[in-house]
């Protein structure tokens, strides 16, 4: 009987799964400019215009690329669970269909922090083939750290999957602009999205705090893993151990913490 | 659907498990004075269609959602199918299928992905949720606009399309929370024909509504509730007894405002004297002054001359005159002193 239960609830998640999938294949184009609209003229600005009129230094674009590519996948993640989250809760319930299905409510919430994974790696990778396109000389990506950079590409979507089911489920819809401000900006600008992490030393306490934001080590982890070697030295990072620990912690706080909203909200 | 006797079959007595059994139910919200659903308890066999009637906020659909694992029961115990709600929450969905008062259809799908994704949820294997998809929407009369979405149905069809769903999965029990709430009067007739065609056909039906109407056409055994409690569990032609005499003799009178309460109470006590009166009820209206007495007698129109001669006689005017045949409107306010909405 057990294993039969858990036929049916593994049956029932990916059938959950496939359906986000046909959803956003449908609406793939959307998805794409949605997420990637930002990133461009980011990389337009600041990796061919700044270093064009000489107000940006040459490698700017190759330490900034990371850090677009940490920023692009984990908001597409966090996107992608946040909204839908918030419109079902709150008023539309659509989510009850799934809800009823024969799997843990918990389960439910899984599939969405997957799904939203999904979506970022997506984004994330994206950004290479638009990269080349818009810094074309200047685009620069180290080749022997491939796996790596997988690694991190999907992390960084898990990342920000989870803080998007813990928003999604603190969220009511009434509060989404003004939470999306008071939220997305600060982590937009102290995540070390547009400098290095190494580079902050001489202010030190901005330094400090951007320790505190998840996608200073996903845009760490990704320079480590894309700026090339100059002079045979690789380029100072954060250390990989801290990265990985960090990301992996935010992962799993953020999981649990969104995993309890979630059931609180679908179960009274 | 499995197959299960109807409840007018000699087979009946012989299915040993309820397909609902709840037991001293109780929901209390935190933060709230009083019991949401308070210590209820009722068993619905299979095959039966049952309801739960009762005011809006007398405790329906909380019930409904304890049966449906969407509540977590403050105190008791429900089961469907012999299945404990509470402790096989899985095995529970996958025996249920719920219809709830507000649409909460997958507006992102289109219709019919929203009955074969429906399906996928719950196992169905691809050959049988296309063939049954196909099926339910040409039996709801809603095949012609299957590759929509959503968005343009109207509320009967987004209703019927949320029956079609929950079909889809062959549940034991269907729970209709107020299913036909807000509908014109000809979707809900295809909607009453289309539930009783599914009870006919074995499923077991818990709805709840507001309609007296709905509650003694469509159910077998109804219970009325109020403020979280069940007062009465009964068929239609039970509950009605429960009117003493049967028949109702309702009379709008006003009085001279002045002299209205002495009078209200010397009226009542003459027309409670009158032959085979068992009860009678007054109630004032704030707005025009007028009182409504309810004459509850074994023969209410043998009564219309010597009411409106007594009401006459005390210096009121009659306004209006009715004798009710006994309906489920009538049980609720013998019972509670007050109109259902």
């Amino acid at each position: 009987m057990a294993a039969h239960r858990t036929g049916l609830a593994l049956n029932a998640f990916f059938a959950i799964l496939w359906r986000d999938v046909v959803i956003t294949g449908r609406e793939f184009v959307p998805f794409l400019l949605q997420a990637l609209m930002q990133p461009l003229f980011f990389l337009f600005i600041f990796g061919k215009v700044l270093p064009g009129i000489g107000l940006a230094a040459g490698n700017f674009a190759a330490l900034m690329l990371p850090g677009i590519v940490a920023l692009t996948g984990m908001i597409a993640a966090m996107q992608g669970v946040t909204l839908p989250l918030v419109l079902d809760l709150g008023f539309a319930r659509e989510i009850d269909d799934r809800l009823l299905s024969p799997l843990p409510v918990w389960w439910v919430a899984l599939e969405k922090v997957l799904f939203g994974a999904m979506r970022g790696a997506i984004a994330s990778s994206v950004i290479f083939p638009l990269g080349k396109w818009i810094l074309g000389a200047g685009f620069a990506v180290r080749g022997d750290r491939i796996a790596m950079l997988i690694g991190m590409v999907v992390l960084t979507g898990c990342v920000g999957s989870t803080i998007g089911l813990l928003m999604g489920t603190i969220i009511k819809p009434e509060q989404i602009s003004l939470m999306f401000t008071l939220i997305f900006t600060p982590l937009l600008f102290t995540g070390c999205t547009y400098y290095p992490w190494g580079a902050l030393g001489s202010i030190r306490w901005f330094q400090v705090l951007t320790l505190c934001n998840p996608l200073t080590y996903a845009s760490e982890g990704l320079r480590y893993a894309m700026v090339p070697p100059v002079g045979g030295r690789d380029f100072p990072t954060l250390d990989l151990g801290w990265i990985l620990f960090a990301l992996g912690a935010s992962v799993v706080v953020m999981f649990l913490a969104g995993c309890r909203t979630f059931h609180r909200r679908v179960v009274t | 659907m499995r197959s299960a006797p109807a409840p007018n079959s000699p087979d009946f007595a012989i299915s040993p498990v309820p397909a609902v059994s709840v037991r001293s139910l109780v929901k209390r919200y935190p933060k709230s004075k009083t019991n949401a659903v308070d210590a209820v308890s009722f068993d619905v066999p299979q095959g039966e269609i049952f309801g739960l009637l009762g005011p809006n906020g007398a405790g329906k659909t909380t019930t409904i959602g304890v049966l449906t694992t969407a509540i977590v029961p403050t105190e008791g115990s429900a089961s469907i199918m012999g299945i404990d709600v509470a402790r096989s929450p899985i095995d529970i969905k996958q025996r249920i299928a719920v219809v709830p008062q507000q649409s909460n259809l997958d507006r992102s799908l289109k219709v019919r992905e929203i009955l074969t994704f429906h399906a996928a949820y719950h196992g169905v294997s691809r050959r049988e949720r296309e063939a049954l998809a196909d099926r339910l929407l040409g039996e709801l009369g809603l095949a012609e606009r299957k590759n929509e979405k959503v968005n343009r149905y109207s509320g009967g069809m987004a209703q019927r399309l949320m029956i079609a769903r929950a079909l889809m999965h062959a549940p034991d029990v269907l729970f209709l929370d107020e299913p036909t709430n807000n509908l014109d009067p000809q979707s809900r007739l295809f909607l009453w024909e289309r539930i009783r065609a599914l009870n006919a056909q074995g499923l077991t039906i818990l709805l709840t509504t507001h309609d007296m109407d709905e509650a003694d056409a469509l159910c077998h055994r109804i219970a009325i509730m109020d403020h979280g409690r069940i007062l009465v569990n009964d068929t239609p032609a039970e509950l009605k007894k429960l009117i003493p005499g049967g028949t109702t003799l309702e009379i709008r009178a006003s009085a001279p405002v002045a002299a209205e309460q002495e009078i209200r109470t010397r009226i009542t006590a003459a027309l409670s004297a009158l032959p085979g009166v068992s009860k009678v009820d007054a109630q004032a209206d704030e707005g025009d002054g007028s009182l409504t007495y309810r004459i509850y007698a074994d023969a209410a129109t043998a009564l219309i001359g010597p009411a409106a001669q007594t009401i006459f006689s005390h210096g009121a005017q009659v306004h209006d005159l009715s004798v009710k045949q006994p309906s489920l409107e009538e049980v609720f306010l013998f019972l509670t002193g007050r109109h259902l909405r």
